[in-house]
């Protein structure tokens, strides 16, 4: 299908749910890349992971009440964000093993509820793998909503978000509240998943907070240009990925994640400075920048380095 | 007035005494090493002197007000390996995230703010690497982008972790001076330290901690074997003495 085709689709009033599949992607992957910012620098990979498992019941439960899934899944994820991080305080289990308990759990409870509801099994392949086909307009508000708020909070938290990020000791000796700002980047992961679920499924939206923030991580030094570009490749991997999925009939999901891990894959070897392809063709043309590789002095206190020099 | 002023602190940690009737004074224009073997709670000192953890019993004055997390008095300047290294932040943003408690909520960085964090660079000499990345510092210059950190919010006292652990000797004396021209400029700085040779070379007091002070005075007056296999729980022929006796 050529692309004239795709945007006649889009504008066909018969086809009214596509163009409303495409806005909540590519909202949802917008927000989900810049909050996946933070969940990469972190390495809070798997805390994403949990989340987006432990909303599951959450969404079972408006399932079978019909009530909004969105809504649902956010409830049921906060609660776990906020399990998670009281039982963190117990030091005798680690993180990583009350992440592991909470998101099984979450999940099993999902499945025992939503079994109750007759006919489930097309549902259960819609929630874990993601559907275009069925998107009430009041997620679409509602989506949108909650990703100005999303934003909205980044936008005001960052700093603090960063300072914690940096060094958390050092945040604490400077009487930032460490503990309620992990609790507010946990909801904040929480919500970003929620809203993606939709078009992405539970399985994979890990994908969209992950992937595009990875990818800008390779692309550049500099967060202000990683959060930037996030989202950018998030909103881009949604849109062609709903057009190939469209196209060829392939599942949404499955092809907006398939999209976005080839431009990761891309950066990873095509990268400016760290590039594997990149790195390689430089070479043997001698022209690799020597500021980047030059061996730093250990004591250049006395010889400061020629600040002349592009760091970048 | 004091700059610093424990006294009788008693710290727990997990229910195992760790600190025991500490009492130490700081001054301006000191440098004091506080020297100790693992274990000796010296780490839980400085939290305890930034009010980071409970204490059992006793105070901790700081320019004769009690210490909370938050005043602006006190630079802590923890160990490397707690800052997160790989993350994506240039040298100023860096010393600037130190000022992140000062500026409150939902404010930027302002024109005073980032004069501070210039004059605190030029302080350690890392003006001409502000703009690069962290992650491609050398081992002396973190140390010092995190010497800046504390100083861009002009403390009077400044706590240092550990701050020669793993450098090379001309980058440990280049701190060392550091650390001693900052004292010259009335700040009272006290610094933990492995390094019995840096400290001895550097500071205006030691101070021998284990579990509790040991020993607190001048390097020339802790000649005494005693004190050190004390708190290093070492035998009379270990080569820590010799050391000393070199000193």
């Amino acid at each position: 299908m050529s692309i004239t085709d795709f945007l006649t689709d889009l504008l066909n009033p018969d086809l009214a749910f596509l163009p409303k599949a495409l806005a909540i992607a590519v909202m949802s992957s917008i927000v989900c890349g810049v909050v996946g910012c933070y969940v990469v620098l972190r390495g809070m990979a798997f805390i994403g992971d949990a989340v987006a498992h432990a909303v599951f019941p959450g969404i079972a439960v408006a399932f079978v009440l019909q009530g909004s899934l969105v809504l649902g899944g956010a409830v049921a994820g906060v609660a776990t964000a906020l399990l998670i991080a009281i039982f963190a305080q117990n030091r005798r289990v680690k993180e990583d093993s009350i992440i592991g308990v909470f998101l099984v759990g979450a999940f099993a409870l999902g499945i025992v509820i939503i079994s109750q509801a007759p006919g489930y099994a097309g549902s259960l392949q819609q929630f874990l793998f993601g559907s275009i086909t069925g998107i009430p307009d009041r997620d679409l508000y509602l989506v949108g909503g909650a990703g100005l708020v999303i934003l909205g909070l980044v936008l005001a938290l960052h700093k603090e978000f960063v300072a914690v990020c940096l060094d958390r000791e050092m945040s604490r000796s400077m009487g930032l509240a460490v503990f309620w700002l992990d609790i507010v980047l946990y909801v904040l992961v929480t919500l970003a998943v929620v809203i993606s679920l939709q078009t992405i499924g539970n399985i994979l939206v890990l994908a969209l907070l992950i992937t595009p923030a990875a990818a800008a991580r390779l692309l550049t030094d500099r967060l202000g240009v990683m959060m930037l570009l996030a989202p950018v490749i998030g909103g881009a991997s949604a849109t062609v990925g709903l057009y190939l999925s469209w196209s060829y009939d392939t599942p949404v999901g499955g092809t907006i994640v398939l999209v976005a891990t080839a431009i990761f894959l891309a950066a990873w070897l095509i990268a400016p400075r760290h590039g594997l392809l990149t790195k390689r063709w430089r070479r043997p043309s001698g022209q690799e920048p020597t500021d980047v590789t030059r061996p730093m002095p250990l004591s250049d206190l006395a010889h400061p380095q020629d600040p002349s020099l592009p760091v970048r | 007035m004091r700059a610093l002023e424990v006294d009788q602190l008693d710290v727990d940690l997990g229910g195992r005494p760790v600190l025991r009737d500490i009492c130490l004074h700081l001054d301006r224009g000191e440098l004091v090493g506080l020297l100790g073997p693992n274990g000796a709670g010296k780490t839980t000192l400085l939290r305890a002197i930034l009010a980071l953890t409970r204490t059992r019993a006793g105070r901790v004055l700081v320019e004769g007000k009690p210490s909370r997390p938050g005043r602006s008095e006190i630079g802590y300047v923890p160990q490397r390996h707690e800052f997160t290294w790989d993350f994506p932040i240039s040298v100023e943003h860096a010393v600037m995230s130190g000022r992140t408690g000062r500026l409150g909520l939902l404010r930027r960085p302002g024109v005073a703010d980032w004069r501070a964090v210039g004059d605190a660079l030029d302080r350690v000499h890392l003006t001409e690497l502000r703009r690069r990345p962290v992650g491609e510092l050398s081992g002396g210059q973190r140390q010092r982008v995190l010497v800046a950190r504390a100083l861009a919010l002009a403390p009077r006292i400044l706590l240092l972790d550990e701050p020669f652990t793993g450098l090379d000797m001309p980058t440990q004396e280049l701190l060392g001076q550091l650390f001693t021209s900052l004292a010259g400029e009335d700040h009272a700085v006290l610094m933990t330290t492995h390094d019995l040779v840096a400290a001895v070379d550097t500071c205006t007091r030691l101070v021998l901690l284990n579990g509790r002070i040991i020993a607190d005075g001048h390097p020339a007056d802790l000649q005494d074997a005693e004190l050190w296999t004390k708190t290093f729980g070492v035998s009379e022929t270990s080569p820590l003495l010799k050391l000393v006796r070199a000193t």
